[in-house]
């Protein structure tokens, strides 16, 4: 391919001095810009102070077009679940259905723009959607051309009668005109009569054409046998039917006696006194200059090609398809300085280069939508490969994921762009995981979304880097059970530790839990950290105090502390907590289990003492630590007896 | 392209830094002004700035944001030859209905004894680290042990460039087959200095960073430097901002020994001086498909590369001087895109339309006359409805522009 260098498109920043620095700054839809100065000069001062806001693509803000890209999405994902080892004579019809699919998709999104801007009150708004159908209905002719040239690859015979369609399909006023000429109060002195009745003939419409024509001969008795011949011409016309039991030479034949009998009727001049219907005789004749006349109803190049072929070379070959095309473009054109982008685009089809017209329209069409999707397609039908084992899937891939990546900067549509990375083979998972962490989190409903998502694909970075934002904004809010939650998702031990302590703070502070719910149910998550596992295990004890069942209580108790669960710090409050216990009237501390205490206590207290010279705490509250030890010594001194008392008793 | 919106940002100086948090839902601005604002993003997309304090006793060059999993915190350097570290904090709930909130200083770094050009936190995975750089050419790696407590930072590592630092990038990889590495460039313009980009690689043996490659063919002064997301590839790409925008390809060597550090093949992939003079800024888009550079030709031009790694320019945002006639917040904001889709049109007829290239627009279709029930639209280019009330401007530039985009084009996608 060659390379042409075209100028960059600029995009003028209001405000900013012609010749002014500019700074700027990536964001994940757009480009932020402003004034600024980088040389260290002593004049710095300036005036303008704004930061402009500069985005690529605007479609994906229109909420018609938002319906184009979420049904082309499920068209998508249903052409990538075609199984690759069907034979091919199987996927064809396949293929080209899924193409007609996009079609529709593209016309019913065309027909709702179109009904947007009849609506609209507003002109700027009707020119915008004016716009925008007028590149769909682009879009969509060239998709329907490449249909017929490269997916549905008609051979020749039947490739004319499918240019007839495209040409029809895009032609579709004459219908129109039809309409109003035949509705008028004499359709026959209508004075679009006879552009109708020309331009179906352009179009292949024979049969239309023989009805409008009745009419005419209705009403001029005088020219009766002439209006007779040339309904009899065009109902002879014989067109070529690939369903049936002729072959093409066949056809050839018997269109070739066609042309030899109208081109007597030309030469014996049948029609001379009428030049309406001489016109006719010359068209059917595929006279060129005749063809030329009818630019007006001809409207485009490519109408005129199909019709030329049509009169001229009905049983033409594929191969043979850009050779007409060129000359009918020149020869059309003659009057217009040059091609236009559509022109080239069509051209490079004819030509079956399929790599020119995704190019072309990557330069004229001003999203990724359209060739992502029939680049897409082409490649699951083989074409790109076939063309050029080069390019193929790399260029399927690098369309995909610069459309996707577009979809990603939407609020809502970048949940269809995660399947069009799921089937980039080679970076969509990379691209995901860069755009799927970007993705605001703004609700925990959104969050949860995202991280389904991730959960799915196994991406377990992003999904503990998800969890760990809402985990940290958690904490920030002091929403202590929302963030633990999120942590232990995490399984961030960290984190879940640092949240623990901050639920035991609050304990020591308040006497009361938090988030019972989800303490309590906490499972083998528990075991995430240490000191989650003691906060559950310490809201364990709570619920089996609470409970009455108090030997259990007990005994998860000292676990607590002889286990080293429990961190240091907190065994002052857990001894605490044992006070009550020893106080009941039955005995719940075992003898040996209050040793065990008492060496907890002695433990504690020992190492008080060390720190406490350093410590420079207040009198009073060193007065009610020294209390608080002794009663629990008494406590424990008075259970070990009780104790001991007891389980002397059983045993005798 | 196209200006969506146009903020009053209401600094008092030049602004030297815009900066995006990670989910483009909070920017922060910096300025000689000596302050930093902090604006957040609305439903409706529109810009609030909720914080606006003096953060130094300098202009401040750079601001920058840390990950969110380590809250709302900020980074900010100065000509004060100081950084400082904010965070956000949670503030009453009468703020917040105000829209306000408050950043508070956890700990300013005065360890430079010159001005500190740039900071940059470190990626992720490597912990909250912060990385700062300073004309006296060291750059200093500070560390936070503890991510609750702000206010403890200490300084891990101090390396000495031997030139006076203006840059210093990341490279964002979190494989483990990268060690941790950054790039630091210098401004410094003699020539006679040698390489003015070297590349730092950390060192699990020494615990050390230790410089693993100078590029030796950048021997003028560098502004800004940036590495690409690295896409799950072997090599690095570095993006260069110096007299013309450079992207280089670190390919590791293959018999580079493990206890030293990684040798790099340094390959240069582009090279572009259509700024005409010094570039200023170089950052890429969030997959690295586009580069975005700035320099003193006024413009900032972005840059794409081609599936088969082909790079062109394909936009340019330009400075025109024209007055802005809408602000952001105000009801007339629509009409700062007004005026700019008008710019665009009289850009179409030198053929430089903004953004693609649009088909000639059919005739706006109304009420009543043929086009308007036609579905579709009968004709795609001939669209001769006499009796149209749309004004001739309309068509005519869309004309006129389609011929002169016709010599056919290179494609973005070639």
């Amino acid at each position: 391919m060659e390379e042409v260098d075209v100028d960059p498109p600029i995009t003028n920043i209001p405000a900013v001095g012609d010749g002014k620095h500019m700074g700027f700054a990536w964001g994940p839809g757009d480009i932020l810009v402003y004034e600024t100065q980088h040389k260290a000069s002593g004049t710095s001062r300036s005036g303008s102070s704004f930061i402009h806001e500069v985005r690529k693509d605007e479609d994906i803000y229109s909420p018609i077009l938002r319906k184009l890209f979420n049904e082309s999405h499920h068209i998508f994902v249903g052409l990538q679940t075609i199984k690759e080892d069907l034979p091919s004579k199987t996927k064809k019809p396949q293929f080209v259905s899924i193409s007609k699919n996009y079609r529709s998709v593209i016309r019913a999104c065309m027909e709702e723009l179109q009904q947007a801007a009849i609506s609209t009150k507003d002109a700027e708004e009707a020119t915008r959607y004016g716009n925008q159908v007028s590149i769909l209905l682009a879009t969509e002719l060239i998709w329907n051309l490449c249909e017929v040239l490269f997916i549905d690859a008609a051979p020749a015979g039947s490739l004319l009668l499918h240019l007839l369609d495209w040409v029809r399909l895009h032609k579709a006023d004459v219908y129109e005109k039809a309409r109003e000429v035949l509705q008028s109060e004499s359709p026959a002195e209508h004075k679009d009569f006879w552009d109708v009745v020309v331009s179906y003939v352009l179009q292949g419409k024979l049969e239309e054409a023989r009805q409008m024509l009745t009419k005419q001969a209705n009403r001029q008795p005088a020219a009766k046998n002439m209006y007779k011949l040339m309904d009899s011409l065009l109902s002879k016309m014989p067109f070529y039917n690939p369903a049936g039991t002729q072959t093409l030479t066949e056809f050839d034949v018997k269109w070739r006696h066609w042309h030899e009998e109208v081109d007597r009727c030309l030469q014996d001049n049948s029609f001379a006194s009428n030049h309406h219907l001489e016109l006719i005789c010359k068209i059917l004749l595929g006279d060129e200059d005749t063809l030329l006349e009818c630019k007006e109803l001809l409207s485009t190049w490519y109408h005129f090609l199909v019709t030329r072929l049509l009169f001229c070379h009905p049983t033409v070959k594929p191969t043979e398809l850009h050779y007409y095309a060129q000359s009918c473009l020149t020869m059309f054109l003659d009057l217009r300085s040059a091609p236009e982008a559509l022109d080239s685009i069509l051209l490079a089809a004819f030509e079956f280069d399929i790599h020119q017209v995704i190019k072309d329209c990557s330069i004229a069409l001003n999203n990724w939508w359209f060739v992502a999707h029939l680049t897409d397609l082409l490649d699951h039908c083989k074409l790109l490969q076939s063309h050029n084992l080069h390019f193929g899937s790399n260029l399927r891939e690098f369309l995909l994921l610069e459309y996707a990546s577009g979809l990603f900067t939407h609020h809502s549509l970048w949940q269809l762009a995660v399947d069009y990375f799921d089937h980039c083979p080679e970076f969509g998972r990379v691209y995901l995981e860069l755009q799927i962490e970007r993705v605001p989190l703004d609700t925990e409903r959104k969050a949860l979304k995202v991280l389904r998502i991730c959960e799915q694909r196994q991406m377990s970075e992003q999904v503990r880097s998800i969890c760990k934002i809402m985990a940290m904004r958690a904490l920030r809010n002091n929403r202590l059970g929302s963030a633990l939650s999120w942590s232990i998702r995490a399984k961030d031990a960290a984190f879940a530790t640092l949240i623990s302590e901050r639920f035991l703070q609050d304990y020591c502070a308040n006497g009361t839990f938090s988030d019972l719910d989800l303490i309590d149910n906490l499972g083998p998550a528990m075991l995430l950290s240490d000191r989650l596992t003691f906060l559950g295990k310490y809201r364990e004890f709570h619920k089996l105090y609470g409970e009455k069942r108090f030997s259990e209580a007990a005994k998860l108790l000292l676990s607590l502390m002889t286990a080293k669960i429990a961190p240091r710090s907190f065994w002052m409050t857990l001894l605490t907590d044992a006070l009550p216990l020893l106080e009941q009237k039955e005995v719940i501390f075992s003898a040996e289990q209050t040793y065990e205490l008492m060496f907890c206590l002695g433990e504690l207290t020992s190492s008080m003492s060390t720190t406490a010279p350093g410590t420079d705490r207040p009198m009073q509250e060193e007065d009610i630590e020294q209390t608080k030890v002794e009663l629990l010594r008494l406590a424990l001194a008075r259970n070990l007896a009780m104790a001991i008392v007891k389980e002397g008793t059983i045993e005798t | 392209m196209f200006v969506a919106r146009s903020i009053a940002a209401d600094h008092k100086d030049l602004i030297h830094d815009v900066s995006y948090d990670f989910h483009g839902r909070r920017m922060a601005t910096c300025s000689s002004d000596q302050s930093v604002k902090v604006w957040d993003k609305s439903e409706n997309g529109e810009w609030h700035c909720t914080a606006s304090w003096k953060t130094h006793s300098g202009s401040v060059w750079r601001v920058t944001w840390a990950h969110p999993e380590f809250g709302q915190v900020l980074a900010s350097c100065s000509f004060d030859r100081t950084a400082a570290v904010w965070e956000e904090i949670v503030g009453e709930s009468n703020d917040k209905q105000r829209g306000l909130s408050h950043w508070i200083k956890r700990t300013t770094l005065v360890d430079s004894r010159t001005s500190v050009t740039d900071v940059k936190f470190a990626p992720k995975h490597m912990g909250l680290m912060l990385t700062t750089c300073s004309a006296d050419g060291v750059v200093r790696i500070y560390e936070a042990p503890d991510v609750m407590n702000l206010s403890q930072w200490s300084l891990q590592h101090e390396i000495s460039c031997k030139l006076s630092c203006s840059c210093i990038s990341w490279n964002p990889s979190s494989s483990r087959a990268h060690p941790p590495m950054f790039a630091v460039g210098s401004d410094d313009s003699n020539v006679a200095c040698g390489g003015k980009v070297q590349i730092y690689e950390y060192n699990e043996n020494t615990r050390k960073y230790g410089k693993a490659e100078t590029l030796m063919t950048v021997t003028d002064a560098v502004h800004d430097i940036a590495f690409a997301p690295n896409l799950g590839r072997s090599f690095h790409v570095l993006a260069i901002a110096t007299k013309d925008v450079r992207i280089f390809k670190l390919v590791p060597r293959k018999e580079s020994s493990s206890s030293g550090p990684t040798k790099f093949e340094v390959q240069i992939v582009a090279q572009f001086d259509n700024h005409n003079s010094q570039v200023w800024r170089v950052s890429w888009n969030i997959t690295s498909t586009l580069l975005a550079s700035s320099g003193d030709d006024g413009c900032v031009r972005l840059w794409k590369a081609n599936y088969m790694y082909n790079w062109k320019c394909t936009g340019i945002l330009k400075g025109d001087g024209s007055p802005l006639t809408g602000l952001s917040g105000q009801p007339t904001a629509m009409s700062t895109v007004v005026g700019s889709s008008v710019q665009t049109s009289q850009n179409a007829l030198n053929g430089m339309s903004a953004g693609r290239y649009f088909f000639p627009p059919l005739d706006p279709p109304r009420a009543g006359t043929r086009y308007g029930h036609l579905l579709p639209p009968s004709s795609l280019i001939e669209h001769c409805d006499v009796e149209s009330v749309q004004p001739q401007q309309q068509a005519l530039p869309h004309r006129l522009s389609s011929r002169a985009l016709l010599t056919l084009p290179e494609a973005e996608a070639q």
